[in-house]
């Protein structure tokens, strides 16, 4: 029951369909494949990317994290006030990664104690989340010239060609990657999510380890919501509105089984640059951004078709085959 | 350390179903009714047959959505494509009227779109076997994408006269029209539900699709005419919501499937499916309806209503769970 073993085709699969449409684009506007450009998709796509890092996590535990945008736009807030009294950087980036691992134990402690659905704590912390921003900014914005320059700076100083934002993105994906595959709580994730009673029987519990998964997605999520609010300058109520939905299709697409225990930190990325490269493509090839919607939705619906293909015939239920037949 | 909880199925389910469910809604009445002594202590506009009538609009087409929602619930599945659907209808029902449509023929349209939404979803779910969860999300993006590709940043205004009846019109005195749809819809979902064949069979299905098969239940057939109800019921919210506000936006009943399936939850079904009741979702509908009405007439912004029905959802189903641990 190795997730690994199953995401490898997927993940080279993901990886040709994205070098495909990258090269059909590339045959209109070359200017989009050159280095500078792709740099940019993957600095776009570094909040995203970080999200589905830590939305994988939970997924494969068997949850859902639908609370990810309202932690990132909460902590991104939060981040932009204490800028403002003056705190130095340091502390504010520590305090919106410190606020996100708090909301999202919330998230986690009512999964674990509380024993509520996943699916439910999430859509009620989600607009508990959202409308303490209101609370907590009068429902005004913060705008560029009341941030400190260093705040702004961060993110987009360039160290070795590439922003700061892109190499804390590359840096979770590789701490990820051995938190996944080489640590107890990675196996954990998997064991979990694959069988959650065998699970318990070999000692682990479920509901802490789904508790942390979800602080680690919260984590994520605040720092995310530091540097998306340094990146645009602006922190409002409604940043990233509806974007954990990008968040859940971009795991989703990269093959993370919603039913838990499959999943890969390569598929997360790869599914989360599949979403970016369309997003900064379309406007290249001169297609209405409008459209953007209905292929993510596409995109999610194609994914989910093909991962349910690739499951079957590993025969579990005999008479489930009959299931369908009306 | 938990232990694995093995699913409890009562062995005489009838009467300890029903005995929790009156607790359920006994506990909303009580909820209702203090909402709404609270708020007519609060505001000496409240108790004005007008304003409340107004009130009733904050739930009618929600509701509408929550009762095939709930049956959907029930047996396992769940919708959150309901906004998009209605996105979608709605804007389907513009284009109708473009082409110079008449009012039943718009409202004929909006009704096939959902009813075709439903399919799709359905035949993605049964057909294909895909968790409803995730297919339901790439649907909910790609049919209000397909509004988006439609109006882009523009909106269908102009309906014909006759249309405003559906979400403008008035029965009799303060009674809407959609109030009446309301009260039909929670009859209609109310029998269906608990009174018939097909009732029982959604129940079984939600508690053990697999005994259900073998008791002879077409599983698939079930939870796709579900699915069908569920689009049906989503392209008649609307024909209401796109009557009473006159004009179709692609941002149209943006989060309503969250207000939905919170509503849903509230009203006692439970989330893991095979429990819960209509009753319920009515009652539901009017605390939520009472909460938002209430704070807007005290001139509580919406997103400090949207955290408390937030806290409602989550302490709803926790306050239960926690105090049945303890004893």
């Amino acid at each position: 029951m190795s997730g690994r073993v199953r995401a490898l085709p997927r993940e080279a699969l993901l990886a040709a369909v994205i070098a495909a449409l990258c090269a059909l684009v590339a045959m209109r506007f070359p200017g989009f494949v050159a280095p500078a450009n792709l740099a940019g998709v993957l600095n776009d796509t570094a909040p995203l990317i970080l999200l589905a890092l830590g939305q994988m996590a939970v997924i494969m535990a068997r949850a859902i994290d639908l609370s990810v945008a309202a932690v990132l736009a909460l902590a991104g807030m939060v981040a932009a006030l204490l800028d403002g009294i003056g705190l130095p950087l340091a502390a504010v980036v520590a305090a919106a990664i410190l606020l996100g691992a708090v909301l999202g134990a919330v998230n986690g402690l009512l999964v674990w104690k509380a024993q509520i659905p996943p699916i439910v704590v999430t859509l009620g912390t989600m607009t508990i989340y959202r409308g303490t921003i209101f609370l907590l900014s009068g429902g005004k914005w913060v705008n560029a010239h009341e941030m400190s320059v260093p705040f702004k700076a961060m993110p987009r100083a360039v160290i070795l060609g590439l922003p700061v934002m892109t190499w804390i993105a590359l840096a979770a994906i590789a701490a990820m990657a051995v938190l996944v595959r080489r640590s107890g709580f990675g196996r954990s994730l998997l064991a979990v999510g694959g069988n959650p009673d065998a699970a318990v029987y070999a000692g682990i519990d479920p509901g802490r380890v789904r508790c942390l998964a979800y602080v680690l997605s919260g984590a994520l999520a605040g720092l995310t919501g530091y540097l998306w609010v340094a990146r645009y300058a602006v922190a409002y109520v409604d940043i990233a509105g509806g974007f954990e939905l990008d968040v859940v299709a971009a795991c989703v697409i990269g093959g993370i089984s919603i039913a838990g225990g499959i999943g890969s930190v390569g598929g997360a990325v790869m599914g989360a640059l599949f979403i970016g490269v369309i997003k900064n493509a379309l406007p290249v090839i001169g297609v209405s951004p409008f459209w953007q919607m209905a292929i993510t939705g596409a995109a999610i619906i194609a994914a989910v078709a093909v991962n349910a293909r690739a499951r079957r015939g590993r025969g579990r239920l005999i008479l489930v085959p009959q299931r369908a037949t009306p | 350390m938990t232990t694995p909880a093995p699913r409890h199925i009562p062995d005489r389910q009838g009467r300890a179903m029903s005995r929790l469910v009156l607790r359920w809604e006994v506990l909303l009445a009580v909820v209702a009714l203090a909402i709404f002594v609270v708020n007519s202590l609060a505001s000496p506009w409240f108790l004005d047959p007008w304003n409340l009538s107004d009130a009733t609009f904050n739930f009618t087409e929600k509701a509408l959505i929550g009762f095939a929602m709930a049956l959907l619930i029930i047996a396992g599945e769940i919708d959150l494509s309901v906004a998009s659907i209605l996105a979608l209808a709605s804007t389907a029902m513009g284009v109708a009227m473009t082409l110079g449509a008449g009012t039943p023929v718009l409202v004929l349209t909006g009704l096939a779109v959902g009813l075709a939404c439903g399919a799709v979803n359905g035949a993605l779910v049964i057909g294909l076997g895909l968790p409803s969860i995730v297919a339901t999300i790439g649907t909910m993006s790609l049919y209000r994408g397909i509004s988006f590709i439609v109006l882009g940043d523009q909106a269908f205004t102009g309906y014909p006269e006759g249309f405003a009846w559906f979400g403008q019109g008035y029965v009799w005195w303060v009674i809407s029209v959609e109030l009446c749809l309301f009260a039909l819809a929670a009859i209609v979902f109310a029998v269906l539900l608990h009174r018939t064949g097909f009732g029982r069979a959604v129940f079984a299905v939600g508690l053990n699709p697999v005994a259900a098969l073998f008791s002879g239940i077409r599983v698939g057939r079930v939870r796709f005419i579900l699915f069908l109800m569920t689009g049906l019921m989503s392209g008649l919210a609307a024909v209401c919501l796109t009557s009473r506000l006159g004009s179709t936006r692609p941002s149209i009943a943006t989060g309503w499937e969250l207000e939905v399936v919170t509503m849903v939850v509230l009203g006692g079904i439970s989330i893991t499916g095979g429990a819960g009741s209509i009753p319920g979702v009515v009652l539901a509908a009017l605390v939520m309806g009472l909460v938002t009405f209430g704070f807007g007439l005290l001139n509580v912004p919406g997103i400090v209503m949207s955290i408390f029905i937030g806290l409602m959802l989550i302490g709803v189903i926790a306050l239960p769970r926690l105090w049945s641990r303890r004893r």
